[in-house]
């Protein structure tokens, strides 16, 4: 065998040692990630039923339900989305095409970067601070959703300013130059062509929030509630109430840490049921997001 | 300012005083005049001192070597440049016969832009259909429905377009060829019976058929509007303009019959441009 032959094989060998480590390496967090949901799965599957769905908390395990967790979470993301992506998406479209180049903006820009990796309790202080006792929202629903509101509003941020960015600058330049105003510019055209990403983003926050435990301890969120809001629709008039965003809440993360703390086995189990449906509800709100993305992209390309 | 009637002439005068002219070449009446334009990137000088006129019914081809200015001479017109920070225009260009100073502080930018449309470097069809295409710069000035549909049709035909595209309308505009798409960006330019129509460099994306169609098309509309073109195509300045004018880094050097300009020019950097000396 020649010297380069030589050479050539050692390298080959190389190749060969590396693709297997990265097999691994791949396979630890692939692995590990089965297990954790496999595991779950087993334990908590079988409690997963039409009657755990629509039950209070109970001292009981086996009569205990997740009714009042999960309308609690859906009611919270209500608040979140609708407070968070207005001004998410706002502050995008002025970060990224009203607001002149200058350090200001630069200051906002890093600081907004570094909004969206502060720990989330930190959240919850702020918010203790200044919902709860300068505003008096008490625990409530509303204090909860505004405190994820904060949370994700980074995130909204950040993904409405990369959607608007991947729009060609001459796509930009034919709006205006037909005489459009800037006005014109973000509701005829970015908006409408960067929905899909901003709802990418969106979605995907909304799922970070979602899991959100620490937060909504600290707000004072309860761990125990045995009754529901009060309805947004009433038969008399004026027929919609907000009276459900005063009232007090738990969500799915703290109705499964409440479980996990107590002594009982069974209750474990019933955690383990409340994971099932909290990995669920975020997974497929991650699969619509995926899809979204998807059929935006087939519809627009640059 | 009195470089103004010498400029006004300068073309009138080569046109008299070139006995191979013939009556086709006069210049018409003057539709805009740029008069001692400086324009700024920062610091950076980009247009030094220009006085050009241009003539109604009239293709003007603005030519010259990569960075001369020419570009951002034709981005003065709709006031391309405000869109981007740190950017300032001195002297005039005044529009005919309004005696609007299209550069002036007092001039809304927007005006301007719905009074002189443009034709891009690529074309850069909105991701709409193929009608709402044509009709945005019309709904931006909230024309009824009847009238857009009437208009989009005109202008469809203008940019030889409607043939190929009345039975799918509501198609995406993505849908077209490159070629069919830059037309349809003529389109979309015409529908709002511009002053004056801007091409910036419209071919230089397209092959060779597609950009025939675009130079006879240039051809019929200096029936209905006022042309500048930017190209880089010497042969195409020569087939489709009436007048040229050569650009060297920021400076007029040249303007004249595009006929006498390509055969004899009259500046020896012209021609030493002209014949790919340099460039």
């Amino acid at each position: 065998m020649s010297a380069v032959q030589k050479i050539i094989s050692r390298r080959k060998r190389q190749d060969f040692l590396f693709n297997i480590v990265g097999i691994a390496c791949t396979l630890i967090g692939i692995v590990t990630l089965f297990a954790l949901l496999g595991d779950l799965v087993i334990d908590g599957l079988a409690r997963v039923d039409w009657e755990f769905m629509t039950s209070f908390p109970s001292r009981f395990a086996e009569r205990a339900g997740i009714l009042s967790s999960w309308v609690g979470t859906l009611l919270i993301m209500l608040v979140t989305a609708s407070t968070a992506v207005p001004l998410g998406v706002a502050a995008g479209v002025y970060l990224e095409e009203y607001a002149r180049r200058n350090w200001v903006t630069n200051i906002i820009e890093i600081n907004i970067a570094n909004l969206a990796g502060v720990p989330s309790i930190i959240y919850g202080l702020m918010a203790l601070g200044l919902l709860v006792y300068q505003f008096h929202l008490g625990q409530s629903i509303l204090a909860g959703g505004l405190t994820l509101a904060f949370l994700i509003l980074p995130i909204v941020i950040v993904a409405t300013r990369e959607a608007l960015r991947t729009i060609p600058q001459s796509i930009r330049e034919a709006a205006y130059a037909l005489g459009s105003t800037k006005w014109q510019v973000v509701r005829h055209h970015l908006l409408p062509y960067s929905t899909g990403g901003i709802m990418t983003g969106i979605i995907i926050a909304l799922s970070r929030a979602v899991g959100e435990t620490a937060p909504l301890i600290t707000i004072g969120a309860l761990t125990f509630i045995a009754f529901l809001p009060p309805l947004p629709v009433q038969t008399e008039a004026p027929f919609v109430s907000l009276e459900w965003v005063n009232s007090p809440f738990s969500v799915l993360p703290i109705q499964m840490f409440n479980w996990v703390s107590r002594p009982e086995r069974e209750f474990l189990t019933n955690a383990a049921g409340a994971g099932i449906v909290l990995i669920v509800v975020t997974l497929s709100m991650n699969a619509v997001a995926i899809l979204i993305r998807y059929r935006m992209r087939k519809n627009i390309k640059w | 300012m009195n470089a103004e009637p010498q400029i006004q002439n300068r073309l009138r005068l080569a046109f008299e005083s070139d006995p191979s002219a013939k009556p086709e070449d006069a210049p018409t009446r003057i539709k805009a005049e740029a008069q001692s334009l400086n324009f700024y990137y920062g610091k950076a000088q980009a247009l030094k001192n220009i006085n050009l006129t241009f003539y109604e019914n009239r293709v003007t081809a603005i030519i010259g070597p990569s960075g001369c200015g020419k570009s951002t001479l034709l981005r003065c017109f709709n006031r391309m440049h405000d869109l981007y920070a740190d950017t300032r225009y001195e002297g005039k260009i005044t529009l005919h016969p309004s005696e609007v100073n299209i550069i002036g502080a007092e001039t809304n930018p927007v005006e301007m832009r719905m009074r002189i449309s443009m034709v891009f470097q690529k074309p850069n069809a909105f991701p709409k259909s193929i009608f709402e295409n044509v009709a945005f710069g019309l709904r931006l000035r909230g024309e009824d429905q009847r009238l857009i549909e009437e208009k989009v049709e005109g202008a469809l035909q203008s940019s030889a377009l409607w043939d190929e595209v009345k039975d799918r309308l509501k198609e995406s505009a993505y849908a077209l060829s490159g070629g069919q798409q830059q037309r349809l960006c003529i389109a979309r330019a015409l529908a709002t019976d511009p002053e004056i129509l801007l091409f910036d460099e419209p071919t230089s994306a397209l092959d060779p058929i597609a950009t025939s169609r675009i130079e006879e098309l240039i051809d019929e509309l200096k029936e209905q509007v006022t042309i500048i073109i930017v190209t880089h195509n010497l042969q195409q300045a020569s087939r489709v303009s009436d007048y040229t004018a050569f650009m060297y880094l920021g400076e007029l050097i040249e303007v004249d019959r595009t006929q006498k300009m390509f055969e004899n020019p009259s500046n020896k950097l012209t021609n030493e441009y002209i014949t790919g000396d340099f460039g």
